[in-house]
């Protein structure tokens, strides 16, 4: 089988908690792997890799690749971009040209992205250094809670929300201990707890001024409770796509379409 | 060609020897009066006949034991600069006869107060409005200092050697100066870190012309070089004003993150940059009432109004060509935060995009740092 390396492009998105990639051949999506990073982001490309060429049975020397994440620069690649520029390009396909404001809440750290008409980064924001209100701070109080991350998805919207006061990882901790000790209901503290996920994104959002449509991603984005609880807050649609999390990896496999990255400074764009 | 790496290299190797050469001024005699910020006026300092030298005030080591008597949510310059007091590891702090502080913002002035039961602190009293009455007012407080500085170490301060005194830091600006004004070439002969390293090393010259001479030498083979056709930067990189808090050691994580990631850095509007040597002092003024207008002058955040800051940011970006603009902020330091809203104004109305950097000197953020600015570099075209 001949293939022509030109037609196919990968982007590998490593996260902090899932590595995620997407390969493309002229243009359009062939496959898919997720696996968990682990210790070693390097590996975790090497291994990706591996899965993806190997569900297309292919058996020879990759084609571009563009790594995105936190282990971008850990992982071999030709090119690499930061995930924003990845989730602006990789939403804009997933859920068409309409797209301006994206959400993102991944393992460490979330993000809010905004798009001009033209689908540029207009502007961005990153939380902190520190987990408060990421999927890391859901994983701890999922564990805390004695339910896993896939129950923060199934939670009855009838349930008023327990408030909680605290988004850092660690003083929020003790605050569930204290709130369960007191007998609140479990269920009403999982939703309370996405509220203040929710509520620390609308925040975000407001400050880059919010223009829809607003699309969610990353992991986070698969908990339905948490997209209802937005959806209220903003008082706007909220899109999501199972894909959700696959938008950085897109984002990288998209750019690893072109055949160069960086334009010329504008002196030489500009019409003399 | 020059070899101007090696110029570097030679600059880079005489930062050690600053605390040496000031060990060796003390013991010949001299005295050592130590300064933090950039409305001190050195030249009454130099006219009295002692060497001001820049105190240590950027690292993150001896936060933990400023913390011990500041409160923590203070600038990391501010518990920095006194931390290295406590400790004494600061050899400049170590060797000086007494500490200037101005006025500029209340995390500086209360520790002063503190920092006087190390080494005698005097502090001047810096208005923060700019007008005639302050020009007279930090005039005055320029007078009394001399006349500190006449008292305690003993000696007077001639006309003639003030005026002299001027003239040489006048010159000092101007070669700084015109080695800034280098990086206006496009691409830049040189990057931003090597901009700061030049700063570094030109604040050990302590104001002795062998030094001055190497940065003369470094900005003539610079330029001779690119005439000649050597282009050290690539002409890819995204042309970046940096702009905000003081700069120095802990925050040079932000320049790399900005030099790694695609960008290059072509000016410093910031203390450590052009704000404080792009405007000289008129020699043909009363030299007090000459200093007075040159210092009120800076345009801190600490001033208010501050329109003047503002006004220099929008013509480093027409004259540097910038394509984007970092704001700097160093946590807890409330005027240039607040600043920032109107920084952002500024870089829009010049059609280039901005982004502020809130950071400590603490180096955990280094990750985020190098992300967001790679994603700001992106910003301006993938």
């Amino acid at each position: 089988m001949s293939i022509s390396l030109a037609s196919w492009a990968m982007g590998l998105d490593v996260g902090s908690v899932a590595a995620k990639g997407v390969l493309l051949r002229d243009g359009e999506w062939v496959a898919r792997a997720m696996i968990a990073t682990g210790w070693d982001p390097a590996e975790a490309g090497r291994r990706l890799r591996a899965e993806l060429t190997d569900s297309v049975g292919m058996d020879l020397e990759l084609p571009r690749v563009v790594a995105t994440g936190y282990g971008r620069n850990a992982v071999e690649a030709n090119g690499r971009v930061t995930e924003i520029s990845c989730h602006a390009l990789g939403a804009r396909r997933l859920f068409g040209d309409g797209v301006r404001t994206i959400l993102d809440i991944g393992g460490q750290d979330s993000k809010v992205i905004a798009l001009d008409r033209s689908g540029n980064v207009a502007n961005f924001l990153m939380n902190d250094k520190c987990a408060a209100g990421t999927g890391r701070f859901l994983q701890n109080m999922a564990v805390m809670l004695g339910c896993s991350l896939s129950d923060f998805s199934s939670l009855s919207e009838d349930l008023e929300p327990h408030g909680i006061s605290s988004m850092c990882t660690v003083f929020a901790e003790s605050e569930v201990v204290g709130l369960l000790a007191r007998g609140v209901d479990k269920n009403a503290l999982a939703l309370g707890l996405l509220d203040a996920v929710a509520s620390r994104a609308e925040g975000m959002m407001r400050r880059l001024g919010l223009q829809p449509e607003v699309v969610f991603t990353g992991g986070v984005s698969q908990s339905r409770n948490l997209r209802a609880l937005l959806e209220k807050r903003l008082n706007l649609p909220v899109r999501v796509s199972e894909d959700s999390q696959y938008a950085g990896a897109l984002g990288a496999a998209l750019l690893a379409t072109r055949k160069t990255t960086r334009r010329r400074r504008r002196d030489e764009d500009a019409p003399k | 060609m020059h070899d101007v790496e090696k110029i570097f290299e030679k600059m880079s190797a005489a930062l050690p020897e600053g605390p040496v050469r000031i060990k060796e001024a003390v013991e010949a005699g001299r005295k050592v009066v130590g300064c933090y910020c950039a409305f001190t006026p050195y030249e009454v300092i130099r006219a009295a006949g002692a060497i001001p030298v820049s105190l240590c005030s950027t690292s993150e080591k001896p936060i933990a034991a400023g913390e011990e008597h500041l409160p923590r949510n203070l600038c990391p310059l501010i518990k920095a600069s006194y931390g290295f007091g406590l400790t004494d590891t600061c050899p400049y702090f170590h060797f000086c006869d007494l500490v200037i502080g101005e006025t500029t913002c209340d995390g500086k002035k209360k520790m002063y107060e503190l920092l006087d039961r190390l080494r005698p602190t005097y502090v001047m009293q810096l208005p923060q409005i700019v007008s005639e009455e302050a020009v007279e007012s930090w005039r005055h407080e320029i007078k009394l200092l001399a006349r500190h500085l006449e008292e305690t170490l003993g000696t007077a301060i001639t006309e003639e050697a003030l005026r002299r005194e001027i003239r040489w830091r006048n010159e000092e600006r101007k070669v700084m100066n015109e080695l800034y004004e280098l990086s206006r070439l496009c691409p830049p002969p040189l990057s931003g870190r090597e901009l700061h390293l030049v700063n570094e090393f030109f604040k050990v010259g302590f104001g002795e012309e062998a030094y001055l001479n190497k940065v003369r030498e470094l900005t003539r083979c610079l330029r001779e070089n690119y005439e000649a056709g050597q282009r050290r930067v690539s002409d890819e990189k995204r042309r970046i004003i940096v702009t905000g808090c003081p700069t120095g050691k802990s925050v040079e994580k932000v320049f790399h993150a900005i030099e790694e990631n695609g960008g290059v850095i072509v000016a410093f509007e910031n203390c450590g940059g052009v704000k404080p040597s792009y405007e000289l002092v008129d020699e043909a003024l009363p030299p007090y009432e000459a200093l007075a207008h040159k210092y009120l002058g800076i345009p801190c955040s600490c001033m208010s109004p501050n329109g003047k800051r503002l006004k220099l940011l929008e013509d480093l970006v027409a004259e540097y060509e910038a394509d984007g603009v970092v704001d700097l902020i160093l946590q807890a330091c409330h005027t240039y935060a607040v600043e920032s809203f109107l920084v952002h104004e500024t870089a829009r109305a010049s059609g280039i995009p901005c982004i502020t950097v809130e950071t400590d000197y603490y180096q955990g953020d280094v990750e985020q740092l190098s992300t967001r600015m790679g994603a700001f570099v992106e910003m301006m075209g993938i």
